[in-house]
């Protein structure tokens, strides 16, 4: 018996937290990639007198996607045109996209690929007769942006050596913003809206994961940029493999859930991401396709992707099936249909593709090239390889699966659902499609960059960090233009409190009626509701279980259970620091999800096969859905509202 | 593959003004057991298995074990990390050894240029500042629809 009953983590929360109180003009949420590139931006434009400050609930150094490292840089433009980047863009995303994000985007992503490598990013270089040169030797055959030739993969993808990609980003960003101007550990959980202006931010309530604290914060504009979301549906692997996740398993919808509760418009949230991964272990394949040239067959050890069969179903989605380059979701689309013909698994040769490379490589070179396989997984998915050791997995003998994972919802990688922003101010760009300041949300004074974007993935973590320091501009001209307009939250600091500590005061409250602190009628654990939100939507919402499909009638009982639950997270408890974070991301999850989950059931069609089906509508019907969906959120009433935006062609 | 601390190993960073592990972890796991000064993850199955405790960790007590759920035992995948290299050795299974050595970076750590002197000039354009200083001239489209 474990009378009585205390909290499992180390630092105990406390009824009544300190409070905190900030007053800036500039406030950063988020510290991966897109708030590092706003803080290396924003010190260049603004005053001395501008107060900024970035909270960040890890530490900067390890934060975010890139904390792990990558191995590779997939948006470098270099000798490509911005407009090839658009349509490529657009086509991997079925259509639907925003051209006008896209392509400026696409005009500034170089330009923080060369400062990644000015502060000592190793990137690859091809050397005159044709070798690969990394690290310190890629620096002598020149700089990107002198003009050395980068080691490509793909049309837009360069090899890097990135285990350290994150802590040289962070240490610009950190550099040039300031030590003071910095909060780690520090959990922004609720943007708070503008009294005399609902429709306008200013400002933030959030908590510390190392003292029992309470950071009240006005702020005149504020940026949002705290990724994606992960493990909103149930994962392949449900025990300790849960955290081995595709995505970084910390992304918690935060940025899609605090944007939407401060009154702004999400945007093709429908989107998802299920990535094709070494299975288990969730490596990256892009190396092993389009470095090593592996190929993937059937159980029976077909290339299905090149049979009749296939051809005919990619020639239903001309004409995305059709492109030289299909689709992602559309490759998943294939391997989907061998799974449920009973021909799977789905094999990746790794030995038959290094055995052709050994064919013109001598034993040095092999020796390489050997290393640069396993480098794509220690810079990245460590994880990876330590399941090739263990399961004795020396890939030029055994082969492996790969398996598209479950679904996450991001809006950087090959994903776009996200929060509906505005594009640059200038002529080419449509009316509709911009409202005074480059990428505000339609809260007024919310900027969002990186996963938050909606309609404009492939950005991955160099468009990220452009994007950030694109709005460090766009923000300040709001700060200057409308700061003033600026009059403050109607919320007081006991609301607030109340409002961030709930969690806390429920499990003090009850704790003490049950003999085992995790089990109590009178309130809910963080572990158990994540749980049982990954079991709805897995069933009801299109998760693995049922091969990623779902219809009108699965959707209506999701959209009760999720009612339920919202319900329900009114009485979840924390009775730690530790748990009082996995509360409010569980929080966070729930909106994140249900908006995706509305936006499926709005929209009535099956826009992305292969990452989901809706069984009632299969199929695209462009003639009624060749549109954007955007949803958006009244938090004092409770009710959702979706509405279709036209869609318009920018780029031929 | 959740992180695990060897207890003979850790010592609660008592040297050090904070515990490296429980500074640097994303996903806040990491936490110091104050009375036995040990850290622990306190949520193994939230574990991206990222590596950050394990390179950070100045005693070299912090180790990764495959996930039970899908990972056979006996494997090891340990790294070391130098100022421009990263030493990485990987224990198969069945007893193979793989040595591999990476480059990190190629500048001293702290030498990252923030550009503390450069200001931009027009807040209006669309230019970085960094592109503003270049002379970039910025792109408008020209295969228009």
């Amino acid at each position: 018996m474990a009378l009585p009953n205390k909290p499992a983590g180390e630092l105990r929360a406390e009824r009544d937290p300190k409070v905190e109180k900030r007053d800036v003009d500039v406030l950063i949420i988020g510290g991966g990639m897109a708030a590092c590139g706003t803080a290396f931006e924003i010190t260049k434009w603004a005053d001395s007198s501008t107060k900024i400050l970035l909270c960040d609930k890890a530490a900067l150094e390890r934060s975010g996607a890139v904390a792990q490292g990558l191995s590779a840089i997939n948006t470098y433009i270099g000798e490509n045109k911005p407009e090839d980047y658009v349509r490529m863009v657009r086509n991997d995303l079925m259509g639907i996209v925003r051209e006008d994000l896209i392509f400026d985007l696409g005009r500034h992503v170089d330009d923080s690929v060369h400062l990644f490598e000015e502060w000592g990013l190793p990137v690859w270089k091809k050397s005159d007769d044709g070798k690969n040169l990394d690290g310190k030797k890629g620096l002598k055959a020149g700089t990107l942006k002198g003009g050395a030739t980068p080691v490509r993969t793909g049309k837009w993808q360069i090899m890097i050596n990135g285990e350290s990609y994150k802590r040289i980003v962070a240490e610009a960003g950190k550099k040039a913003l300031g030590a003071d101007n910095i909060l780690e550990r520090c959990f922004i959980v609720e943007i708070l809206n503008d009294k005399a202006d609902p429709t306008r931010v200013a400002g933030a309530v959030g908590f510390s994961l190392r003292e029992n604290k309470v950071y009240i914060i006005n702020a005149k504009v504020i940026a949002v940029a705290c990724g994606g979301a992960v493990n909103v549906y149930q994962p392949r692997s449900v025990g300790e493999g849960k955290g081995r996740a595709w995505y970084p398993v910390w992304n918690a919808g935060s940025t899609y859930t605090m944007a939407l509760r401060a009154g702004a418009e999400l945007s093709m949230m429908e989107n998802r991401f299920t990535p094709a991964r070494f299975k288990d272990g969730y490596g990256p394949v892009g190396a092993w396709f389009l470095l090593f040239k592996a190929a993937t067959v059937n159980g029976l050890g077909e290339n299905y992707a090149a049979s009749p069969e296939s051809k005919a179903e990619l020639e239903k989605y001309a004409p995305y099936g059709t492109a030289a380059v299909t689709p992602t979701c559309l490759r998943n689309h294939l391997m989907l249909n061998e799974y449920k013909a009973g021909r799977g698994p789905i094999i990746m040769k790794t030995s038959a593709a290094l055995a052709k490379l050994a064919e013109t490589m001598d034993k040095k070179e092999m020796k390489h090239l050997e290393s640069e396989a396993w480098e794509d997984f220690l810079d990245m998915s460590v994880g990876q390889a330590g399941l090739w050791c263990a399961t004795n997995t020396e890939p030029e003998k055994v082969d492996s699966e790969v398996m598209p994972t479950e679904p996450y919802l991001l809006g950087s990688h090959s994903g776009c659902c996200g929060i509906w922003c505005s594009g640059p101010e200038e002529d080419w760009v449509p009316a509709s499609y911009k409202w005074g300041y480059n990428r505000m949300t339609t809260a007024k004074g919310l900027f969002t960059a990186g996963d938050g974007v909606g309609c404009s993935g492939h950005k991955f973590s160099s468009g990220s960090h452009a994007e950030g320091r694109m709005i460090a501009k766009s923000m300040l001209q709001y700060l200057k233009a409308e700061g003033s307009k600026v009059t403050g939250f109607k919320e007081t600091d006991q609301e607030l409190v109340d409002f961030v500590y709930k969690p806390v005061r429920n499990y003090l409250d009850n704790c003490n009626y049950t003999t085992a602190t995790d089990v109590n009628p009178n309130y809910c654990k963080p572990a158990g509701m994540a749980l049982r939100l990954m079991k709805m939507t897995n069933e009801y919402g299109g998760g693995i279980g049922t091969y990623y499909m779902t219809s009108g009638k699965n959707l209506e009982i999701l959209m009760e259970k999720f009612e339920m639950f919202r319900e329900d997270l009114d009485k979840i408890a924390a009775g730690d620091l530790h748990e009082l974070l996995r509360a409010w991301e569980i929080n966070h999850r729930l909106y994140t999800v249900q908006a995706h989950c509305r936006h499926i059931q709005f929209r009535e069609e099956s826009r992305y096969p292969g990452f989901y089906y809706r069984g009632d509508f299969m199929g695209q019907n462009d003639k009624e859905w060749f549109c954007f969906t955007n949803s958006s959120y009244n938090k004092a009433t409770n009710e959702w509202t979706l509405k279709k935006v036209p869609y318009i062609k920018i780029i031929s | 593959m959740p992180s695990f601390v060897i207890a003979e190993k850790c010592d609660g960073c008592k040297g050090g003004d904070k515990t490296a592990c429980m500074y640097i972890c994303p996903n806040d796991l990491m936490v110091l057991d104050p009375n036995e000064m040990k850290a622990y993850n306190q949520e193994p199955d939230q574990c991206w298995e990222c590596y950050s405790c394990v390179k950070i960790c100045p005693s070299q007590a912090i180790e990764v074990r495959g996930y039970s759920d899908f990972v056979p035992m006996g494997a090891s995948v340990v790294p070391m990390m130098g100022t421009e290299d990263i030493m990485w050795t990987c224990k198969f299974r069945n007893g193979v050894v793989k040595r591999f050595k990476f480059p990190i970076r190629t500048t001293p750590e702290g030498e990252a240029n923030a550009y503390a002197d450069l200001k931009g000039k027009d807040l209006n354009s669309g230019l970085l500042s960094t592109q503003e200083a270049d002379g970039y001239v910025l792109k408008a489209p020209t295969e228009l629809a």
